[in-house]
């Protein structure tokens, strides 16, 4: 019955955030950027634009030119956060892979470095009176379920162990449409629930910033408006 | 209301934080655009009856033509790190002010009628219903923001406040509630050519007058020609440089390196004007409608380049939106950036040594520069990133002996705006003007208490109009700014101007250069 359920949240939830998502950038693709505005000094090549992305992505340069403080937690939460997937590659693979494999140790930290993280960027929305000022009820209730999922995670690995073959079996199933048992053990279900919960919300929230920033024209505008003409469809349309 | 409170604050340092002061610049409105003013420009004449219904449509239109505009509104996660970085945060204190607070105003809004979010759990997100409280909130805050960008630097996003504030004006105006100020100058472009309605034969008189000024000042003849037909540079400057100072000497300085440069030039009296508020009411149509004046006037009058005078927000149009907006200007010279900027120019003649200075005549100036918003963080002036800080900083030091750098993180892309950006350059407004300019002051304070520092120079016509108003309330005299090409003016010797030694350059040059043809 468990095995059931969860079996059909994780379609729904995956089904939703992969059709959202594609909606989504769909969208920002589609829309025109009428003007050239990139941020400069910018890059004056794609390349350079693209360089300027993953300085962006890996290091969050603009944030850590701004402020220490949000970088760290920010920066360590979001490179845990890609261990600890990686990490958990290997419930969905049969053979677990290589580099998931090398990855292992370092995953399981990281997942409490992530919480540790989450926990600073919480403590600065209580604290610090500014960031307090433009938050709403989502902002917190967002970290408090990625540190509920990294809570309820962690938990299964330090505290109380649940049937992880059993889990693997479960998922692995899934990945080709067949419903098997699932564990009954609370931090187990509270974790998948908080997993999908999180897939559901994506494209309806502000974890739209994942793929939002590759459609930010401040940052991914070549800097070459005099070399190049720059013209949206419907600007066109006005020189008729 | 504004609290009345119209104490400068006194900062320790330039970017000292203030304490919160909620609802310090509450209600602080500039005038709004009389009914003439707004049908002149297509908007309705007053707020529309169904205001409700055509504020939300078109922002579902600008969502639908404006990605930034869809994707900032999206994207934002509150993270804070924009809050301290906005000068007018800086200087009132009122967490309106923080940039991503701004753009929660309109945010507020747009959850609600076009999110599922905030359609269906409103008070999870912050989301408002549409009020006529509101919009007036919006006119307010969106009229405290000088679109400079400031925020999107530091913003992890590169979420650009402007781009929500120019969007809001947009929605207002449609409304019917525009601001008098910009609409009142764009009306005037339209009509006559310039922002500050200047006609032909003024500009014609108030040209011959600088040409007998420069004459009687170096003896030399210098023309300052007006809607010369098949001149090769056609100038294009804010038509403050015609008739306000310290402008006026920075258009001396322009004339002065194009005749000692021996090339033909204009300015015309058609598209007397560089400076384009379209940009700050946000309005695409408008700033379209300006550009083509330069358009027209470049293609009636047969030059062959494009040379733009000292502005920060026409700098920006010129270089990021001419192309776009009034192009493709393939009639031009393509061996020459298509618009220039006079910088850009007169740094080029320096290093060719075709201009003779003496430095020693601005020895009377311990010099700052003020990086203008709009020509750091949205264009360059020469060929690679970041010349758009030096090239104006080698022309300072070419022609000064003491030039001094405020802090780093008051310049370059850094650098904080003078505080009358992006069309709050008006009385009404002064309160906020001062206590915005705050930061910057408390900047410039700095490196005159650690090196002196007389005079701040800037490359645009709003910084150089609002700092001659606020200097003198941070005990500066009201001169102290001046423009780079004032500085280019004073240092250097014309030939056939006493003092030119004829030993240090080459012989053979075309020193044919005052016959346009008239
Ligand atoms: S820095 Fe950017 S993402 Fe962070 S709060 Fe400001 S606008 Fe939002
Ligand atoms: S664009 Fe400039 S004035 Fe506007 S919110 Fe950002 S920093 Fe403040």
């Amino acid at each position: 019955m468990l095995g059931i359920i969860y079996a059909l949240l994780f379609y729904v939830a995956t089904l939703l955030l992969v059709v959202g998502l594609a909606f989504k950038i769909y969208t920002y693709a589609r829309i025109p950027a009428p003007l050239k505005i990139p941020t400069t000094p910018a890059p004056i090549t794609r390349f350079g634009v693209v360089l300027r992305m993953l300085r962006e992505v890996v290091f969050f340069e603009s944030l850590f030119k701004s402020n220490k403080w949000i970088w760290a937690f920010g920066w360590v939460f979001h490179m845990s956060m890609w261990l600890v997937l990686i990490r958990h590659i290997r419930y969905f693979t049969k053979d677990v892979w290589w580099w998931v494999e090398i990855a292992q140790p370092f995953g399981t930290y990281a997942g409490l470095a992530m919480i540790l993280a989450l926990g600073g960027l919480l403590a600065r929305r209580f604290l610090v009176n500014r960031v307090r000022y433009i938050s709403n009820p989502s902002d917190y209730l967002m970290l408090l379920l990625l540190i509920g999922i990294g809570v309820s995670g962690a938990s299964m690995r330090f505290v109380a162990h649940t049937d992880i073959i059993a889990v693997k079996a479960y998922m692995l199933g899934l990945t080709r449409l067949q419903i098997g048992y699932l564990p009954a053990d609370i931090n187990l279900l509270a974790h998948l629930g908080l997993v999908a919960l999180l897939m559901i919300i994506f494209p309806i929230s502000k974890l739209l910033h994942a793929p939002g920033i590759f459609f930010s024209p401040t940052r991914n505008q070549v800097d070459n408006p005099r070399e190049k003409r720059h013209l949206a469809p419907w600007a066109a349309k006005l020189e008729k | 209301m504004a609290d009345g409170d119209t104490d400068i604050p006194k900062m320790s340092h330039p970017l000292e934080l203030p304490e919160f002061k909620c609802g310090a610049m509450e209600g602080l409105e500039p005038y709004i655009a009389s009914p003439d003013h707004q049908t002149a420009l297509g908007f309705p004449g007053e707020l529309v009856p169904d205001w409700k219904e055509k504020t939300i449509e078109k922002m579902g239109e600008l969502a639908e033509k404006n990605r930034a505009f869809k994707v900032y509104l999206d994207i934002c996660v509150k993270c804070g790190s924009c809050t301290d970085k906005c000068h007018y945060y800086l200087g009132t204190g009122d967490p309106k002010n923080m940039p991503v607070a701004r753009q929660d105003l309109l945010r507020s809004v747009y959850r609600r009628y076009f999110t599922f979010a905030g359609k269906y759990f409103p008070w999870l997100v912050g989301a408002r219903d549409l009020t006529e409280e509101i919009l007036h909130e919006w006119y307010s805050y969106y009229h405290q923001c000088s679109e400079c960008r400031r925020c999107s630097v530091f913003c992890p996003y590169g979420i650009d406040t402007a781009e929500i504030t120019m969007a809001a004006r947009d929605i207002l105006a449609h409304v019917g509630i525009g601001m008098k100020y910009s609409n009142e100058i764009i009306g005037k472009v339209h009509q006559i050519g310039n922002n500050l309605g200047l006609p032909a034969k003024a500009l014609g008189a108030t040209l011959e007058d600088l040409e007998e000024d420069i004459e009687d000042e170096t003896g030399v003849s210098v023309r300052i020609p007006l809607d010369v037909k098949g001149a090769d540079i056609l100038l294009i400057t804010p038509s403050a440089d015609f008739f306000a100072e310290p402008h006026i000497d920075g258009l001396l300085g322009y004339a002065k390196v194009f005749h000692e440069a021996g090339v033909s030039w204009t300015v015309s009296s058609y598209a007397s004007e560089a400076a384009n508020f379209g940009m700050f009411i946000g309005n695409y149509e408008q700033m379209r409608k300006i550009s083509l004046r330069i358009r027209k006037a470049a293609q009636d009058l047969g030059v062959k380049r494009i040379v733009f005078g000292e502005c920060g927000h026409a700098w920006r149009v010129a270089y990021s939106f001419l192309n776009t907006l009034a192009g493709p200007f393939d009639f031009l010279d393509q061996n020459y950036p298509v618009p220039q900027h006079i910088l850009d120019f007169t740094w080029n003649e320096i290093e060719k040594g075709t201009l003779k200075f003496d430095k020693s005549k601005n020895d009377h100036y311990r010099m700052t520069y003020h990086d203008s918003c709009n020509v750091a963080r949205a264009t360059r002036i020469g060929d690679y990133p970041g010349s758009q800080f030096e090239i104006p900083r080698n022309v300072i030091r070419a022609v000064c002996n003491n030039y001094f750098d405020m802090p780093r993180e008051t310049t370059h892309e850094s650098t904080l705006c003078c505080g009358g950006g992006g069309g709050l350059l008006t009385d009404d407004l002064m309160d906020l003007r001062l206590k915005g300019s705050s930061p910057r002051m408390t900047a410039l304070q700095q490196v005159t208490e650690e090196h002196g520092v007389t005079h701040m120079a800037a490359s645009c016509a709003i910084c150089k109009t609002q700092f001659s108003k606020v200097m003198p309330k941070f005990g500066y005299e009201m001169d102290s700014i001046v423009s780079v090409h004032q500085l280019v003016s004073n240092a250097l010797i014309l030939k056939g101007q006493d003092g030119y030694d004829d030993d240090n350059q080459d012989e053979d040059e075309n020193t044919n250069n005052t016959d346009l043809g008239e």
